[in-house]
């Protein structure tokens, strides 16, 4: 509808870029078929591998460079986990590594021309939400029983607030996942569509005169937003794993 | 069969007006079994591979580290601590040398000094001998030199008194030339 | 004509909804200002809170996406 109201030539599709389509044919998108969503999910996991697998395949005291790319993200997600989480989190470290690794390449993978970015998309957010969501609930009845509804119950307020203060703790407890899910697709999905849209802006120069002073604007701004979006890329995943890792913590020590 | 394609064409047809008509691609459910169904076999093997290769070997890696590195830091110790013994060593044995340089040096000292004294004595009391003989001769010089005055001025004072004329007697003669020489040598 | 108001409405909801995103942005600017004045005035606990810091950030931001959604969701699914 965008590229009707601009009929000169100038056409914007700033969502096109996370249409989930069949990789092979123009077929329906079934339950199994390899889609380009699909494509770089194991782009992803590749990439992982390969770092995590070949990068260190040598196991030297003194690193390589690959090597110790490796070892910064072990070190710095143990640390999290660690000191957010505190030490018998650890159990939950290659979970916590996993979603981190996930998706900081998925992040970054996406940022590549004509790349997709499976998690721009709400479905895959949410999955990942979810079960966050339910391994922290899980684990905070297995350990605590039904003493972990005292999370809901902040014994410091008076007793008079303290209804009032569990049903908002309930609500903030179920808003989670959907907050979770959303902060990371809505920041990814938003970075690529802004950058989509000044690169609608760009061929204007093509057009018409104005194109003289906006052309190189866009492309500056695409940039721009392309720095922007490398730095909201790594800080996403930081903030999607340092939320689990709080979460976490509300399970393992529910106390206030 | 029949259906299930009509239920894909149906399907196909929602996502092209999905894309077509700039709807939200996140919005569009019918691709969420897929998205959903992929993402946990990702997640799963992306899971196994990191919990049962990756992690494991960079733990192990960076204990072993950490183990070096502690070893290294204790043998560094080791040697440090041998070093400071070593030195402590070599300072003791210097002190040592330098006592025992002095102590050489205190009895080279003395002996030559018990050398010296006894050199020293010998030398005087032959010097004292010599000044004593020289002392003696001198004197004897002096006595028969005043012996051989006298007997000039005698024997000259009795020649002149003689060629005088006058008697001279001998004793007298004599009293007076000791008188005088006694006089004169006051 | 009907269709076309819905739309017409539907626009002006999602430009309005864009101004959830400049409260998101004080909200952030805020959280990120206090932390500097913060660790300005003691730098030796400031490398310590950095995470209490990108957890408010994302907090904050979280709001502004939500604005940002109900806006995507005005323009393109409604």
């Amino acid at each position: 509808m965008a590229a009707e109201e601009h009929g000169e030539g100038l056409t914007f599709h700033p969502m096109d870029q996370f249409i989930v389509q069949p990789l092979f044919g123009d077929g329906a998108v079934g339950v199994f078929t390899i889609t380009n969503s699909t494509l770089w999910l194991a782009v992803t996991v590749i990439a992982a591998a390969l770092l995590f697998v070949m990068g260190t395949r040598g196991r030297a005291i003194v690193p390589t460079r690959i090597q110790s790319i490796a070892e910064l993200a072990y070190g710095f997600i143990h640390k999290m986990v660690e000191d957010v989480a505190g030490r018998d989190a650890l159990k939950f470290f290659p979970y916590i590594f996993t979603l981190f690794i996930f998706i900081v390449f998925s992040n970054f993978l996406g940022l590549l021309p004509k790349a997709f970015t499976p998690t721009s998309h709400i479905a895959v957010t949410a999955i990942l939400a979810m079960g966050v969501f339910l391994t922290v609930t899980f684990v905070g009845f297995y350990i605590h029983g039904m003493k972990f509804l005292g999370l809901f119950w902040v014994a410091s307020a008076p007793l008079a607030l303290r209804p009032v203060l569990a049903l908002i703790e309930v609500i903030s407890y179920f808003v989670r996942p959907v907050s979770h899910s959303i902060r990371l697709a809505g920041n990814m999905m938003a970075g690529h569509a802004v950058i989509k849209v000044f690169a609608a802006f760009a061929p204007l120069i093509l057009i018409s005169g104005i194109g003289i002073a906006v052309t190189p604007l866009s492309i500056i701004a695409i940039t721009a937003m392309y720095g922007l979006e490398i730095l909201v890329a790594f800080i996403q995943a930081y903030v999607f794993t340092i939320l689990t890792c709080v979460y976490l913590k509300d399970a393992l020590h529910p106390a206030h | 069969m029949a259906e299930h394609t009509a239920e894909h064409a149906t399907d196909a047809g929602h996502a092209a007006d999905a894309a077509s008509s700039g709807g939200m691609p996140q919005l569009d459910f019918a691709t969420f079994p897929n998205q959903i169904l992929w993402l946990v076999v990702a997640l799963v093997v992306l899971y196994l591979i990191l919990s049962r290769v990756a992690l494991p070997r960079i733990g192990s890696v960076l204990a072993e580290r950490t183990g070096t590195i502690t070893n290294d830091i204790a043998a560094a110790e080791t040697f440090k601590q041998q070093a400071a013994e070593a030195e402590a060593a070599y300072h003791q044995a210097l002190d040592d040398a330098r006592a025992a340089a002095a102590k050489v040096i205190n009895d080279a000292k003395a002996d030559i000094q018990k050398d010296l004294d006894v050199a020293i004595a010998k030398a005087d009391a032959e010097i004292a001998a010599r000044t004593a003989e020289s002392a003696a001769r001198i004197d004897e010089i002096r006595a028969s030199a005043t012996e051989a005055v006298t007997t000039v001025a005698k024997d000259t004072t009795k020649e002149l008194l003689n060629s005088f004329g006058v008697k001279a007697d001998a004793r007298s003669v004599t009293a007076a030339v000791n008188a005088q020489l006694k006089g004169g040598a006051a | 004509m009907e269709g076309d108001i819905v739309q017409m409405g539907a626009y002006i909801g999602a430009g309005l909804a864009c101004m959830g995103m400049g409260g998101a942005a004080v909200g952030v600017g805020n959280v990120a200002g206090n932390f500097l004045s913060g660790a300005l005035r003691n730098p030796s606990a400031a490398a310590g809170q950095t995470a209490t810091l990108f957890i408010g950030i994302a907090f904050a931001e979280a709001l502004g996406i939500f604005s940002f959604l109900v806006a995507l969701l005005l323009m393109f699914a409604v």
